[in-house]
């Protein structure tokens, strides 16, 4: 009915609702839809520092605040949170918390290995700040409480969703940095305690054995692009393109019959 | 029946020779233990300081998972657990300022006013399963075993929470009894083990293990009773050094009230996971044909 040019044409100028926030106590007018890290970069910060993924996912940009009237401190990821009218809000980018080094090779994850490397675990009070203040609402306290009891599958597994951001360890009374404590443990648990896939070994097995090897140097020669032949790197890219496309994974959708075309290396018993 | 159990961290590693056997012997009794889902450290130790509420947090936590699963009453093994959740029980049952502060600060969790009752396993047994019915359990008769049981300090003080309320205590004697075993009084059944004076002050803590030590074998003991892995650590795993370093002192077996128990209703000895016991407790129980038996 009407073409592009038009629309463009009878879209108002809306002008966006402001709203007031205080980075590290100075006021800015924002527009309300932005995220707390595009409020700032609309106030005129320039990230070099605490933005990472921009997703939610790397942990990066963790940020307190509180409102007036609450004396409950806030936080969130500033590239996930929307902006609320009289926020008093920082990032905190970095915080100290020491990784304690411990030889991979001598580990044989045990916990009392983690106690040695953290022996700071034992100064919990079980005060909570910790899972308050987390942005991921992992329980935190219940992960160190694990950790205690020795129970480092059920500590891997409570702080699985963990991004570092390190908000626990500003607030922990007990001086911990959990988040590191977390990670020894997750590493434990993945390398030394779970059982081994016979999944992964095949699979492993599979790209030693050099099964994947042409179909690697295939895509591999696709993206190789010569200066000179435009012509040739754009139906190259082309080629990519479809291959991508066209690659064959598992849909959310499938049960577990579901077997890929190429079975080298599924398993014997579970087919 | 079902009892809800706060097990402690240290059962969970290096004691888990209490826990287990205690879990299994319990099985003979028709009592399945329901451990907590969500539990943290209990405290550790009982704060004196009147003021400092902060050291209240982990126990009442505690409390509050317990009362929010519905386990109560909660059964712990460890002297030292039943001791930090039974007072800060209390505390919060009585004192209505310290309770207010305490569930200010903890808003994340409904108000805790002391609804759930405290037990330890020894009280537990005598008030809710009685002697007869454990005496009629046991398939192994501690015959002619001397057995000397160690209250130390937590299970019976302060007074407001003592596991038994007689002058003379005599509930863990009469457990033992329970199991067959014949029963030692001795003058330091309840003089503290040293508990974590070992760290700070190692020498206090190894008198006071040596006056326990001595006054248990005068009275004829074979063995010392106990029910805290504090308690097992300052007498059974130290007493290997004691002997190294001071002359005259004779060794004495350590055995945790459940494993006697567990060997008493005929549980399978590995249960009882002995091997996290000092050697000596090992060797006693083999001479005695107690592991023999079963």
């Amino acid at each position: 009915m009407c073409d592009t040019a038009t629309i463009e044409k009878k879209v108002p100028e809306v002008a966006e609702e402001l709203v007031p926030i205080y980075i590290m106590g100075k006021k800015y007018e924002v527009p309300a839809s932005l995220t707390i890290m595009k409020a700032m970069e609309y106030a005129g910060y320039q990230y070099i520092r605490g933005a990472g993924c921009r997703g939610g996912i790397c942990g990066a940009c963790a940020t307190v605040y509180r409102k007036p009237g609450d004396y409950h401190i806030r936080v969130g990821l500033a590239c996930q949170t929307v902006v609320e009218a009289d926020m008093y809000l920082t990032q905190i980018p970095f915080f100290p918390a020491n990784r304690a080094v411990y030889k991979w090779e001598d580990v044989r994850g045990e916990a009392e290995e983690v106690f040695a490397a953290y022996p700071e675990l034992f100064r919990c009070l079980a005060c909570n700040a910790c899972t308050k203040v987390c942005p991921m609402d992992i329980p935190v306290m219940d992960y160190v409480a694990a950790i205690k009891q020795g129970n480092l599958e059920k500590a891997a597994e409570l702080s699985f969703d963990c991004i570092q951001c390190g908000l626990c360890a500003t607030r922990c009374m007990a001086e911990m940095a959990q988040y590191h404590i977390a990670q020894m443990v997750r590493r434990l648990v993945g390398a030394k305690i779970a059982v081994p896939s016979p999944h992964v070994d095949k699979q492993v097995a599979a790209i030693k054995s050099g099964h994947y090897d042409e179909a690697l140097k295939e895509v591999m020669a696709l993206g190789t692009m010569d200066p000179f032949n435009q012509d040739a790197n754009k139906e190259n890219i082309d080629k990519l393109k479809e291959l991508y496309n066209k690659r064959q994974g598992e849909s959310h959708a499938t049960d577990e019959s579901w077997e890929p075309d190429d079975k080298y290396a599924l398993l014997e018993d579970a087919r | 029946m079902k009892i809800g159990y706060y097990p402690g961290c240290t059962l969970k590693t290096k004691a888990k020779n209490l826990e287990i056997s205690t879990i299994e012997a319990m099985k003979k009794l028709d009592v399945e233990m329901v451990e907590l889902d969500r539990w943290n450290c209990c405290g550790a130790v009982y704060s004196l300081a009147d003021d400092d509420l902060v050291h209240l947090l982990a126990p009442v936590r505690d409390l509050i998972r317990a009362r929010d699963a519905g386990l109560t009453p909660l059964m712990t093994l460890c002297s030292m657990c039943y001791n930090t959740l039974a007072r800060a029980n209390l505390l919060m049952r009585n004192d209505e300022v310290k309770r207010e502060a305490i569930n200010n600060f903890m808003e994340e969790e409904e108000n805790y006013q002391g609804e759930v009752e405290v037990v330890h396993l020894l009280n537990f047994l005598r008030d809710s399963i009685g002697w007869d019915k454990v005496k009629a359990a046991v398939e192994n008769p501690l015959d002619g075993i001397k057995l000397a049981p160690y209250y130390g300090c937590t299970l019976t003080r302060p007074l407001d929470v003592s596991v038994d309320h007689n002058t003379y205590h005599n509930v863990f004697g009469d457990m033992m009894k329970a199991l067959g075993g014949e029963v030692v009084d001795f003058q330091e059944a309840e003089t503290c083990c040293g508990s974590y004076q070992v760290i700070s002050n190692p020498d206090a803590a190894e008198k006071t293990t040596v006056r326990i030590i001595e006054s248990a074998l005068k009275a004829g003991a074979d063995a010392l009773v106990l029910s805290c892995p504090l308690c097992d650590y300052n007498l059974g795993k130290k007493q290997a050094d004691l002997m190294a370093s001071r002359e005259g002192i004779q060794p004495l077996p350590v055995v945790y009230m459940s494993q006697l128990m567990a060997l008493a209703f005929g549980v399978p000895a590995e249960m009882a996971h002995f091997e996290l016991n000092p050697p000596l407790t090992r060797e006693f129980l083999e001479a005695r044909g107690l592991l023999a038996r079963v």
